[in-house]
């Protein structure tokens, strides 16, 4: 704290630096912290008719928490969010790497720049548009449909919208760039000498890869796990365009109850769960990967 | 067990650029054999395409008489010791040292004792549990060698190790990397653009210049019979005067100079008429005039204990350099005074310009 304190006051003197903390201070409460602190209040109350707010029954209770415990249906979603977002970020890891690596130590550099841009063109499109191009794409009458029918892989069109998979293959598309560049930026300060030298020593690529870029790579893997686990776990245009009856997602739900059932209580506690699912998902990746704070936010 | 390394009319070329241009040495079994050479001039691809990292544009590299071609840097019988030393900092220096040994799926246990025996070997027998980020400069040297000794290779290719540090350790560093190979046998292949460190820990040089081999030889005939102005020039120091051979006889030749008429030896067999340098050392530089006597004006004059270097200029501006032991007494040459000096024929050798460093 004094380290940060001292050079501003130096810099900026004490009225500018009091001004600053305070407005900083006053953002940090009245947007981000007194909002939630309002829904956790909400989440913790019954939700009541106007008529009885204040009453003996306007007491705080878990009740709402508990809510997802005894609606088998709702529990069922919650568990395939967490297994479908953990699927996904396994997925999109399995492709990643091996593009970031292949970026960071394989690319010629003067390539560099047309390959990185062709990665992230398709990123300057807002998440809903990119979406549809999938939709498009695994729809029954659609291009990839035609294709593998077209190869012989499949005797007729299947249907391939409206399932888990086309949810899982859109959200890993859609948040691919999460992961890759975390992993690129990590393995772009491996020294190429590290390789040729565990190269030199005998070792072949699975014993390079194991042995020298992950644990280079392991704050880079951590924080593209984590932004793709919380994007997809968070994600509702995905699940919403893409999937069906069949493969609802946790946020609908938690939707459904805020602007369909108008249960603003019960909608609020289901939101938190997930917010505690996903720092659990945090703490565990950190536990996994031995990575500390700092080493992420690097 | 160590092995010979041949190279067989070796090119290799980046695109516009020649690298290395058709060199053809053999390197034998158990040698300490050094390449030599100004930076840029194809030290650095040499042990690459004998490492496996690149393959060689036209020509063969055999090891042990086996041709290395399609065989990868993991295959060969070869371990680089890397310019950075690119030790692995996330591991102990014990696990950097029995890396080899793992990915060969050699046992915890005898990993540990051959670690440990490597360990005594370079004299850090405390050091398997230090984090590499621990280790001072000429230590982490160490770790790089004993990591590279751990796979028994046949040949150990080292670029530039010693370059990072500081002179007195660099000096120190020459005496075990010499000790070293004498005790474990193994053919040393060290590069260098330092002709120090060449001569006093090779058994044979290799003098290199943008790209070509100019001369091969132990230390001693490298710096007293070079084959070309380069090798005089880049290897000691020289005074060399430019001038056209007037005369040749019994291997000597008579150069005039803008300073007169000098005898030096005739190697190449140059003709009159040719343009030529010659050379001579400053060591062999004498105060009386010899054969070829100069007068000249001492600019200078440096007292460096062992020995004197006077630094003259003769009346057409060429400059030369005189080191004299010091034996007691008087300091040689005054600063501003006249001086004579000179040296016999067969100190001195002429050479044909090529492009001299
Ligand atoms: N991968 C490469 N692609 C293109 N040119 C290269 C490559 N590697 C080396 N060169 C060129 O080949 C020449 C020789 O390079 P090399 O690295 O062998 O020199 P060196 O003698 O080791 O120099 P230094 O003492 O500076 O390390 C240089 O002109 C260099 O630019
Ligand atoms: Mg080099």
């Amino acid at each position: 704290m004094r380290a940060v304190l001292e050079p501003a006051l130096r810099r900026y003197g004490a009225p500018l630096t009091v001004t600053l903390l305070v407005m900083s201070a006053a953002w940090v409460l009245l947007m981000i912290a007194l909002p939630q602190l309002l829904m956790v209040d909400y989440s913790l109350r019954p939700m009541l008719p106007p008529s009885k707010l204040g009453g003996p029954e306007d007491v705080h209770t878990l009740r709402n928490y508990g809510t997802l415990w005894s609606n088998a249906i709702h529990l069922g979603i919650f568990l395939k969010t967490v297994w479908g977002s953990a699927l996904v970020t396994a997925v999109t890891l399995a492709l990643s790497y091996p593009m970031a690596f292949y970026l960071a130590q394989v690319a010629p550099k003067r390539k560099l720049p047309t390959l990185v841009l062709m990665l992230v063109v398709p990123f300057w499109i807002n998440e809903i548009l990119r979406t549809f191009a999938w939709y498009i794409i695994l729809a029954y009458n659609g291009p990839l449909n035609a294709l593998l029918v077209g190869l012989g892989v499949w005797a007729e069109p299947v249907r391939l919208l409206g399932g888990d998979g086309g949810v899982i293959a859109g959200m890993v598309y859609v948040y691919v760039l999460f992961m890759v560049l975390p992993i690129y930026n990590a393995i772009e300060t491996l020294d190429r000498h590290q390789i040729e030298a565990a190269h030199d020593l005998g070792a072949g690529w699975i014993a390079i890869h194991r042995r020298i870029v992950v644990p280079h790579a392991k704050p880079g893997i951590a924080v593209g796990c984590i932004m793709t686990f919380m994007l997809a776990a968070g994600s509702y245009a995905v699940p919403a365009l893409l999937g069906g009856p069949q493969s609802r997602w946790f946020t609908e739900i938690i939707y459904n109850w805020f602007f369909e059932g108008g249960n603003w209580n019960q909608g609020a506690a289901y939101a938190f769960i997930l917010l505690v699912l996903c720092v659990g998902f945090i703490l565990l990746m950190m536990r996994l990967f031995r990575v500390g704070l700092t080493d992420i936010a690097r | 067990m160590s092995r010979d390394v041949a190279l067989d009319r070796v090119t290799m070329r980046f695109g516009a650029i020649t690298a290395v241009r058709d060199v053809s040495l053999t390197i034998g079994a158990g040698e300490f054999f050094s390449f030599l050479g100004p930076s840029g001039c194809g030290k650095t691809t040499i042990l690459r395409m004998i490492s496996g990292f690149m393959e060689p544009t036209s020509g063969a590299i055999r090891i042990g008489g086996q041709d290395m071609r399609g065989i990868g840097p993991n295959k060969r019988p070869t371990a680089l010791i890397f310019q950075n030393l690119a030790l692995f900092p996330l591991m102990t220096v014990g696990e950097n040292i029995g890396f080899g040994l793992e990915v060969r799926g050699v046992p915890k246990v005898e990993r540990h004792s051959a670690v440990q025996r490597l360990l005594d070997l370079v004299a850090l027998p405390d050091a398997a549990d230090k984090r590499v980020t621990e280790l001072s400069g000429g230590q982490r040297q160490r770790v790089a060698i004993a990591r590279a000794l751990a796979v028994e290779p046949s040949v150990l290719l080292l670029d530039e190790p010693l370059s990072a540090l500081d002179l007195k350790l660099r000096q120190h560093m020459r005496a075990e990397l010499r000790a070293i190979q004498r005790r474990t046998g193994v053919t040393f292949i060290y590069i260098t653009h330092d002709q120090g460190e060449a001569l006093t820990m090779s058994d044979r040089i290799a003098v290199m210049n943008h790209g070509v081999i100019e001369q091969v030889g132990d230390g001693a005939s490298i710096y007293d019979h070079p084959d070309t102005a380069f090798v005089a020039a880049f290897v000691g120091e020289a005074n060399r005067f430019a001038g056209t051979v007037a005369e040749v006889a019994d291997g000597i030749a008579a150069l005039d100079t803008p300073v007169g008429r000098l005898l030096g030896r005739n190697p190449r067999g140059l003709r009159p008429g040719d343009r030529a340098v010659l050379f001579v050392r400053p060591e062999r530089m004498r105060e009386d005039g010899a054969e070829n006597a100069l007068a000249a004006r001492v600019s200078h004059c440096d007292f460096e204990g062992a020995f004197v270097t006077a630094v003259l200029e003769t009346a057409d501006g060429v400059r030369l350099q005189v080191h004299t032991p010091h034996r007691g007494g008087a300091l040689p040459f005054p600063p501003e005074s006249a001086a004579r000096v000179g040296f016999c024929a067969g100190d001195a050798v002429v050479l044909p310009p090529g492009d001299a460093a």
